[in-house]
């Protein structure tokens, strides 16, 4: 059965996901990136939309402009690292539940879910057509004077997924973990690598 | 002689093909990915598989970008000499990119320099970025379009080793790379590795390596045989799509080189995502077209 999680997000909901948990989003999730985590914490500007409780994407998306609004054409997620220097503080001073995006983020973003009780989930990259059909609804957009990949897109979605999720919290990181095991494998992998190439160009 | 006519029939097949390659893959990648889908177990990785699969899908049938990130648009350019539209193709590139960036639509991701401020067209200075070669005295031309998200672009560097790190020093340096900065780069990743003589030498051919077509080896046999064993040795990594950990870390690498001076190894790296969007194209002087990388498409 789908695990959906709908804004307002409870805390409780938010405590019972454990790193590697499929979950699926419905409610109002907005697009947040690198100049709106700028401005929210290094300048101390919130935009207009009450955020408490509600979800954001790390994303850019293609929006057409049709008549009395927009439509969505493509999004899908972005970096999520690129924003771990203003996570933390984002958390605590919006009261954001779900932090959606790509890849990992680090020790600090997972220090600030453990203390905002929040989690960080991904949805896999790429898949711009998939995210963009669960998008029912472009309720409204701010910040515009960052262009269209940066703007402040508000969104209602519909079964928003998958999510898989990266963080908990617990402290728990899926993606610091699996740094770990891949530097360990690498080791022992570039060694092999290296000692056959080399070996290889020796012999002319 | 060329015409106006000819330009502007030129401006809209290019067009058309940016289009199509923003939303269709090549059937190199296309075959390598369902190859690489079938063989993992973990859920995590199966269910990634599935929605890049489900995406390609809507793409196609729904007729938008299947990534919103459709990048920078970049032309490599192999050109015969006599090809009649040579001297005006700067500037049909531009309105092909324009263009596209309407009829797709595409991501407006031209940043203008020293201003930063997004231009709202796609196109600024350099961009579209063309990369140009003469190939040979012929009047054809092949172009081929790359979209290279920022995801994918981020790993990309160069190095210029002294000579006594050597082979050993350069694969430390492919094999970092792609661990530190693959994972957001969205795996399976197409890797391009280049030998060169300076950075941007090395820089160049490891996009050109990166850039061959997905199922192809160098005609050199150690260097096919070192494009077989980086990948073996990246695939033991296991970063799986996007990262999550499964059975192989990436699509193929491939590597490409020249002759260096003896004091030093240039070594650059270039990755491509999963959604690998370039497209080659090919015209005569009567600006008939064949396309290479999508059989069976139509503009």
């Amino acid at each position: 059965m789908k695990k959906i999680l709908t804004t307002p997000i409870q805390d409780e909901d938010i405590k019972s996901l454990k790193v590697g948990d499929i979950v699926y989003l419905s409610g109002t999730l907005v697009t947040c990136r690198d100049e709106g985590h700028r401005r929210v914490i290094a300048e101390n500007t919130m935009p207009k939309l009450p955020m408490d409780r509600i979800a954001i994407f790390h994303a850019g998306p293609i929006v057409k402009d049709v008549e009395g609004g927009w439509e969505m054409v493509s999004i899908g997620p972005t970096t999520s690292m690129r924003m771990e220097r203003y996570e933390k503080e984002f958390l605590a001073k919006t009261g954001v539940k779900l932090v959606i995006g790509k890849g990992g983020m680090g020790a600090k973003t997972a220090e600030g879910c453990k203390e905002s009780i929040a989690v960080h989930a991904v949805f896999p990259g790429g898949c711009g057509v998939v995210a963009a059909e669960q998008v029912e609804k472009i309720e409204g957009k701010e910040w515009p004077e960052f262009g269209m990949p940066e703007a402040f897109w508000v969104l209602k979605v519909k079964e928003f997924g998958p999510l898989i999720i990266s963080i908990d919290t617990e402290g728990n990181n899926l993606f610091e973990t699996n740094k770990v095991t891949f530097h360990e494998r690498k080791e022992e992998a570039l060694a092999k690598t290296s000692k056959h190439i080399v070996s290889m160009i020796a012999k002319s | 002689m060329a015409t106006l006519n000819d330009a502007q029939k030129m401006v809209d097949v290019l067009g058309k093909f940016i289009d199509i390659v923003s939303k269709e893959l090549p059937d190199d990648v296309m075959a390598k990915l369902s190859e690489l889908r079938v063989q993992e177990a973990n859920p995590l990785a199966k269910t990634i598989y599935d929605v890049m699969f489900d995406n390609l899908d809507k793409a196609k049938k729904l007729n938008r970008p299947a990534c919103q990130d459709t990048g920078v648009i970049q032309f490599f350019v192999r050109a015969g000499a006599k090809f009649p539209l040579l001297g005006d193709l700067r500037r049909i590139l531009r309105e092909a990119t324009i263009s596209a960036t309407k009829s797709a639509p595409l991501r407006l991701n031209a940043v203008e320099v020293f201003d930063e401020v997004n231009t709202g067209t796609n196109v600024g200075t350099n961009v579209p970025f063309i990369e140009w070669e003469i190939v040979d005295d012929s009047s054809n031309i092949e172009i081929e379009v790359y979209q290279a998200g920022g995801g994918c672009s981020l790993p990309g560097r160069s190095i210029v080793l002294p000579p006594l790190a050597g082979y050993e020093g350069a694969m430390k340096f492919v094999f970092d790379t792609i661990v530190d900065w693959g994972i957001n780069a969205c795996p399976p990743l197409v890797v391009g590795v280049g030998i060169g003589t300076c950075s941007n030498s090395a820089a160049l051919l490891s996009k050109k390596a990166m850039l061959r077509p997905v199922g192809t080896s160098h005609p050199h046999p150690k260097a096919a045989e070192m494009e077989k064993t980086i990948e073996e040795g990246l695939n033991a990594i296991g970063l799986g799509p996007q990262g999550i950990s499964g059975k192989n870390s990436v699509m193929a690498v491939h590597v490409e080189g020249m002759a260096h001076h003896p004091s030093v190894l240039g070594v650059g790296v270039t990755v491509g995502c999963w959604a690998n969007r370039h497209g080659v194209i090919r015209f005569d002087e009567h600006l008939n077209y064949e396309i290479i990388s999508h059989k069976g498409v139509k503009l």
